[in-house]
């Protein structure tokens, strides 16, 4: 298998994967607004921040408003980072190695794209979001769907999903860093319950919330909703259940290949010194520092997976 | 020009025998359904992603090539005559290839002039003395035939360098199998789905002798802005090949190789698409970015097949098709199966006078063109075009030949006013390996979508069709 193919297939499902959770994360603003009458603009600063992409917003405009921001996570042009520009690179990552995907899959993604770049051909309404971001969730499933179902476990079912978890996993720690605060044992006091706007953003921002009730109850407070996506292994978008799979990957690219890579030690290290303590440990040695440690590793083990199996050289 | 060959009608009395179970399904359908049909077939050639970028136009815009619904039928004696033809024709000018880049016999029997080598940027001087694995230039040929009357055919062209299309061919085949099954339960059509298998077992016939172990074979883009990339990346999925650029490969111990996950790996064959002069900076164009440098010096060794060989597209240039009959008689010792279309160069005093007197009724080409560029078509064009044209033949002649506009045969295609008849052509691919000739019984049928209109060419807006070959 070529390197260059590892590389296209690994980036058409990491950037598949940012476009997934970019658009929960509209959905989550965009329920919010419409429920809570206390919600203010300010919300979609968050929503910008957790994508990265608030930085180059604000060199266009000089206030945080729905409309605008809304826009510009879809598909403002100026934007290289919206959702349609993910798709639209993921789906040229995919033609580069259409080869090495089932057709089910090549088919899924180029009609989804087709699909999704006819409904963001012109400024978004807001009355069209319902069916933008239902089509957005429906695609993102339908490949799912195709590339569970007809993919080989091979190798290259091994890179499509390394790209899937590093970006969820990065994904993750993103919308628990940017939040932290609420989530700390001392944040106990200003809310009572999982009622709390700000608990409801994280949870709804990772299709949660219904989840963490039921498993956590009504008692449930802002720590349980930081165990529940670092270290509950039920969780599939938890950090601990994203590098179980990135490791279950790593190593059958290893069995595969008969060698031991660095990129299998970091996550095996990663795992060892972040996922092995329980919540409370975590909180001692400082959520945002680990957020921030778990970040700064998730890139140096996407950087290793590019050297190990040689992306471009 | 006298009217055209109509493969359904003829000559209008009755439906030619090869159409009538067309005609009956035709009548027997209406025209929203058919409609509706097309609409699905384009919708899938999207999904699929059938399509083809536009030089000159935005990066990345793609487009889809028209498809017509109306299947073109060819009998199987016909596509016989049409087989035998082929075979001796490649055969001819592989021989032809192997004589010009060694002792060049056919210059010394003086059957061809040096000239036409000499100062001919598609002779490629690199290839002098070498060898290619297995004595093969042509792997594959796609050779565009039209068709005049009930039994005339002549080839136009021969597509040697790099032929494309094959992909249309497989994917009109699969779309018309999806839309119109029952077509194919009453009619006994050849199957051609194996194409890409045998063009792999094809090539892996044509290894360097130091091949021990089962051959890697890799097919080489120019990359996703090219043209044809679909195709490129359709024919190695289905070859189950991989698809690698320039940057993949590396000459790593005096061998080529390609960059996989767990370093590099020896390749025994490439299928090349991409032009000879960018195939390797350090021997050809040194400011490509595409090839590989020093893949030319691997190749010269015999330790890599080059599938076509480096400098085939001398054999295609359109100023050694007027030879084509005594290049075929030459090498065979037969006559050609296959007839030319009479062909003036324009480079030869008497004959661009001829061209100049007769302007208006010829089709004027340019030497090294393709694609449809840079042709006039004297039958069609304005006394203005004529006029600038003239300015042309005289300053550059030798850039010139010219053809008598042959009225190419019409066959039906379904437009939004319903069935009329419209040009084309065919072309079939021919796999050649030092073990066989090896042609698919079908091939690409390009026709002119606008009435009247004689350009096939997909980058002047002409279409295809699913071509048949009926079983005896």
């Amino acid at each position: 298998m070529l390197g260059n193919t590892a590389n296209g297939l690994f980036w058409t499902y990491r950037l598949l994967e940012r476009a997934e959770n970019m658009s929960r994360l509209i959905e989550t603003g965009q329920r919010i607004a419409l429920t809570r009458l206390s919600s203010s603009d300010e919300q979609w600063l968050y929503v910008m921040q957790t994508s990265a992409v608030s930085e180059e917003y604000e060199k266009q405009y000089s206030k945080v408003e729905k409309e605008a921001a809304v826009d510009w996570i879809l598909r403002h042009p100026e934007n290289k980072s919206s959702i349609l520009s993910s798709i639209t690179s993921a789906r040229q990552n995919a033609k580069m190695v259409r080869h090495a995907l089932t057709t089910d899959v090549w088919e899924a993604i180029n009609g989804s794209f087709l699909d999704i770049q006819k409904l963001l051909k012109a400024k978004t309404r807001e009355g069209d979001l319902p069916l933008i971001m239902r089509t957005i969730k429906q695609s993102a499933a339908f490949v799912r769907g195709a590339t569970y179902g007809t993919m080989l476990r091979n190798e290259e079912y091994d890179f499509c999903r390394l790209g899937t978890f590093i970006e969820r996993a990065d994904n993750t720690a993103r919308i628990l860093d940017v939040k932290y605060y609420v989530l700390l044992p001392s944040a106990k006091a200003v809310g009572t319950s999982i009622d709390n706007v700000q608990w409801e953003t994280i949870l709804r921002s990772v299709s949660a919330y219904g989840g963490f009730r039921l498993e956590y109850g009504h008692e449930a407070g802002p720590d349980d909703i930081a165990k529940f996506l670092i270290l509950d292994k039920r969780m599939p978008r938890s950090l601990i259940y994203c590098c179980d799979i990135l490791k279950l990957h790593l190593s059958s690219l290893c069995s595969a290949y008969r060698n031991k890579p660095p990129s299998l030690s970091q996550i095996m290290q990663l795992q060892n010194r972040f996922l092995t303590h329980d919540i409370e440990a975590i909180f001692k040695f400082g959520l945002h520092d680990f957020l921030q440690e778990m970040i700064s590793l998730f890139g140096n083990l996407s950087d290793q997976i590019e050297i190990d199996y040689r992306f471009y050289e | 020009m006298s009217p055209a060959f109509d493969e359904m009608w003829a000559d209008g009395s009755a439906i030619r025998r090869p159409y009538q179970n067309i005609k009956a399904w035709l009548d027997s359908e209406d025209r929203p359904s058919l409609k509706a049909k097309r609409r699905d077939a384009n919708d899938l050639f999207r999904l699929t992603g059938i399509t083809f970028n536009v030089y000159g136009s935005s990066e990345g815009e793609e487009r889809l090539i028209p498809f017509d619904i109306i299947p073109r039928v060819i009998t199987s004696n016909e596509w016989n005559k049409i087989c035998k033809g082929l075979e001796q024709r490649v055969r001819a000018i592989n021989a032809f290839l192997y004589d010009i880049y060694h002792s060049q016999e056919i210059v010394k029997a003086g059957i061809l002039p040096l000239e036409m080598l000499k100062n001919n940027p598609a002779f490629l001087l690199q290839m002098i003395g070498v060898n290619p694995p297995g004595q093969i230039y042509t792997h594959i040929s796609g050779v565009d035939i039209i068709r005049t009357e009930e039994n005339d055919f002549y080839v136009l062209e021969d597509n040697i360098r790099t032929p494309s299309g094959v992909s249309y061919m497989l994917e009109n085949r699969e779309t018309m199998l999806q839309m119109f099954p029952e077509l194919f339960t009453k009619n006994r059509v050849q199957p051609i789905q194996n194409y890409p298998q045998e063009l792999l077992n094809s090539l892996k016939d044509t290894v360097p002798e130091t091949v021990e172990n089962k051959p890697t074979v890799c097919l080489l883009t120019p990359g996703l802005y090219n043209s044809a990339y679909f195709e490129h990346a359709f024919l190695a999925d289905q070859m189950g090949i991989e698809l690698v650029q320039g940057n993949d490969l590396k000459v790593v111990d005096g061998f080529l190789a390609m960059r996989t996950t767990q370093g590099h790996q020896k390749v025994d064959v490439l299928y090349k698409r991409l032009d000879d002069n960018f195939l390797d900076p350090l021997n050809f164009n040194e400011k490509s970015s595409l090839g590989v440098p020093g893949l030319f010096d691997v190749y010269r060794k015999g330790r890599v097949t080059i599938a076509n060989a480096p400098g085939t597209g001398i054999a295609d240039d359109k100023a050694i098709y007027s030879f084509m009959p005594e290049i075929v008689q030459f090498y065979s010792g037969e006559f050609p199966l296959l007839q030319n279309v009479p062909t003036w160069r324009c480079a030869i005093k008497d004959q661009l006078q001829y061209v100049l007197d007769n302007i208006s009724e010829l089709v004027i080409k340019q030497v090294h063109g393709s694609g449809g560029y840079g042709m006039l078509i004297g039958p069609a064009a304005t006394k203005k075009d004529i006029s600038n044209f003239k300015k042309k033949l005289i300053a550059t002649p030798q850039n010139y030949i010219a053809q008598p506009t042959l009225s190419l045969s019409t066959v039906p295609i379904f437009t939004n006013k319903g069935f009329a008849p419209r040009h084309v052509d065919l072309r079939p691919f021919v796999q050649m390996s030092p073990k066989k000739i090896n042609i698919v019984p079908g091939g690409l049928t390009r026709v002119a979508m606008s009435k009247g209109s004689l350009v096939v060419n997909s980058s002047q807006g002409g279409g295809t069709k699913d071509t048949w070959v009926l079983e005896n």
